[in-house]
């Protein structure tokens, strides 16, 4: 434990320099790693590289990135550079989109997921006397698990709820006593409604203070909104299963910009069609090398997340650099009549609105041969009475949203509680164009 | 000196309005007076009917968007020209009626209105001399 109290490891406190010195001993050290990686040394010998052509932080940039579809290519074990025997767990995403990936893991890679988690959640004040509710998936989600194991490592009471299941998740804050939640944005504001619908008053009735919020792209409103319902501070989370999962960026008190474990990553953020850095502080996607992996070491591995570093000190004393909030991800875009679109900018438009509930779905279709976009978005307690009130508040959506996006969709505004509601991670895209 | 009307907002696709019917069947309320402004994207059904408050909380648990308003309800005599007089008394004032309908009570006529200043309108009502129904005249 560093000497700050409010720092979990010493590396926490490292200036710039000591960063940097600390990634260029490691990245080293991760390189000549690869070469017991199938993958990667055939990739090295394509490249005609060698690890002693890596002398600075900067020549990083002559390794060839690493891709979703390198881990397709190798599944399962490809990657791995370390013997299967060594390896003590193994996550696997869903595989939807193609070939699953799995990601491999020896123990003392789980032991530095935890410590990372660990640094993450006590960075945002989590103390052993807390109790730590988990509504993520367990199992190969890595959301669960990897939250487990870092609120245990800080020694928190931890109860691993999973998803669903919401009347019995808010009968466990009742009472367990439970003062921080990790739950997905949308999961978030369900627990509000179900506890409005059961009489139960979070700030009232329950010790709630902390909420851990990812997975999910989610606007500023959102938080606020969310803060407001529950009584809590939320706290944005990033990870993703690739570089272990959760413990990856995390937002420190200050709320503004996730700072991500520099003795832990690499980070890079180039522009994903040229694959050419940005210029400081603009947005791209975001790529990292790991720096402690020994099961699967992964070099400039592009993330398909977009967002952007935060130019600035961070007034937390952490000198970790900060990711601004994901822009979403470059597969989630829309192209809609040649527009790029992200989700979260209707997102930021809508939360915007006092008279609007959290949910909404954007729906794309194919109507007499045009694309159009549809935009549902549920109301709050209305005047229904109040038809022109009805009529400008809709008005008014569209034509914000198409400042927003140069598109006019169509804005339908729904009662509450009418879309489809979801225990995982929200369905707010519906695209049934025909496809060409 | 007004009555409860419900606003129920129906969504733009089939079914929408059967269901809310049903669920005032199955409640056992009865409509006196309705009518549905339609546009577009969804439509507005103004209902007047026995046990509004009841209705309105049934509408509500099963997840309706239902809000209760109080709209004036004034009785007239059942010939013509008498809907032209009364509503003289809110044009020559300035008061402009957001939206009008017409029912059949008891062989007189009873005009439901929204005007954009209820309380100007109560005035004008009351030095008029018009007879506005009560709430438990709807029930009987």
């Amino acid at each position: 434990m560093s000497s700050n109290p409010n720092f979990y490891n010493p590396e926490e406190s490292y200036s710039r320099s000591e960063i940097e010195a600390l990634q260029l001993e490691r990245l080293q050290a991760t390189v000549k790693h690869c070469m017991d990686s199938p993958f990667y040394k055939e990739r090295f010998r394509q490249a005609g590289l060698t690890p002693s052509d890596i002398r600075t932080l900067e020549d990083l940039r002559k390794i060839p990135f690493t891709t979703k579809q390198d881990l397709r290519d190798t599944y399962p074990f490809g990657m791995a550079a370390v013997p299967l025997d060594r390896c003590v767990r193994l996550h696997s995403s869903s595989g939807t989109t193609g070939n699953p990936t799995v990601i491999l893991h020896t123990q003392k890679d789980l032991d530095e997921w935890a410590n990372a988690v660990a640094r993450c959640l006590w960075m945002v004040g989590c103390r052993p006397e807390d109790v730590f509710q988990n509504t993520s998936g367990y199992g190969m989600f890595t959301g669960g698990l990897g939250f487990q194991y870092g609120a245990e490592k800080i020694g928190m009471l931890t109860v691993p709820a999973a998803a669903g299941n919401t009347l019995r998740q808010i009968k466990f804050f009742t009472d367990f006593g439970t003062t921080v939640v990790h739950a997905i944005p949308s999961y978030a504001a369900r627990l509000y409604e179900v506890m409005c619908e059961k009489g139960i008053d979070p700030r009232r009735d329950t010790r709630l203070r902390t909420l851990v919020i990812g997975a999910e792209p989610h606007s500023e409103d959102t938080r606020r909104r969310i803060e407001n319902m529950l009584g809590v501070k939320a706290y944005n989370s990033f990870g993703m299963s690739e570089m272990c999962g959760p413990g990856v960026a995390f937002e420190c008190p200050e709320q503004n910009g996730m700072h991500i474990w520099e003795d832990y990553y690499i980070v890079e953020i180039v522009d994903p069609d040229t694959l050419e850095p940005v210029p400081d502080g603009e947005v791209g996607e975001l790529v990292l090398t790991t720096l402690k992996r020994e099961a699967m070491p992964l070099l400039r591995y592009r993330t398909r997340d977009l967002t952007r570093i935060l130019p600035g000190e961070c007034p937390c004393g952490r000198h970790h650099i900060r990711l601004d909030r994901m822009k979403g991800r470059s597969d989630d875009m829309i192209i809609l009549k040649g527009v790029n679109i992200f989700p979260i900018q209707i997102e930021t438009i809508l939360m915007q609105f006092q008279e609007l509930a959290s949910d909404y779905l954007i729906t794309l279709e194919t109507v007499d041969g045009n694309d159009v976009m549809t935009v549902d978005v549920e109301m709050k307690d209305l005047n229904i009475d109040d038809y022109g009130k009805l009529q400008a508040l809709s008005r008014e959506i569209t034509r914000q949203l198409r400042d927003e996006i140069l598109i006019t969709p169509k804005v339908r505004l729904v009662p509450r509680n009418s879309l489809p509601k979801s225990e995982g991670k929200a369905v707010r895209v519906v695209d049934t164009r025909k496809k060409y | 000196m007004t009555v409860h009307q419900l606003s129920v907002f129906i969504e733009n696709k089939s079914g929408a309005l059967v269901s809310v019917l049903r669920l005032l069947k199955q409640a056992q309320i009865q409509l006196i007076a309705s009518t549905i402004a339609d546009t577009v994207d969804y439509g507005v059904f103004r209902i007047i009917c026995s046990q509004p408050e009841k209705a309105y909380d049934v509408l509500r648990k099963a997840g309706v968007a239902v809000s209760l308003n109080e709209v004036f309800a004034v009785e007239l005599d059942d010939r013509p020209g008498m809907a032209a007089d009364a509503i003289a008394f809110f044009a020559g004032e300035g008061i402009s009626i957001a939206y009008l309908y017409s029912f059949l009570l008891n062989g007189k006529g009873v005009l439901i209105f929204r005007t954009d200043n209820a309380g100007k309108a109560a005035e004008i009502i009351a030095a008029h001399g018009l007879r506005v129904i009560e709430e438990k005249e709807l029930d009987q």
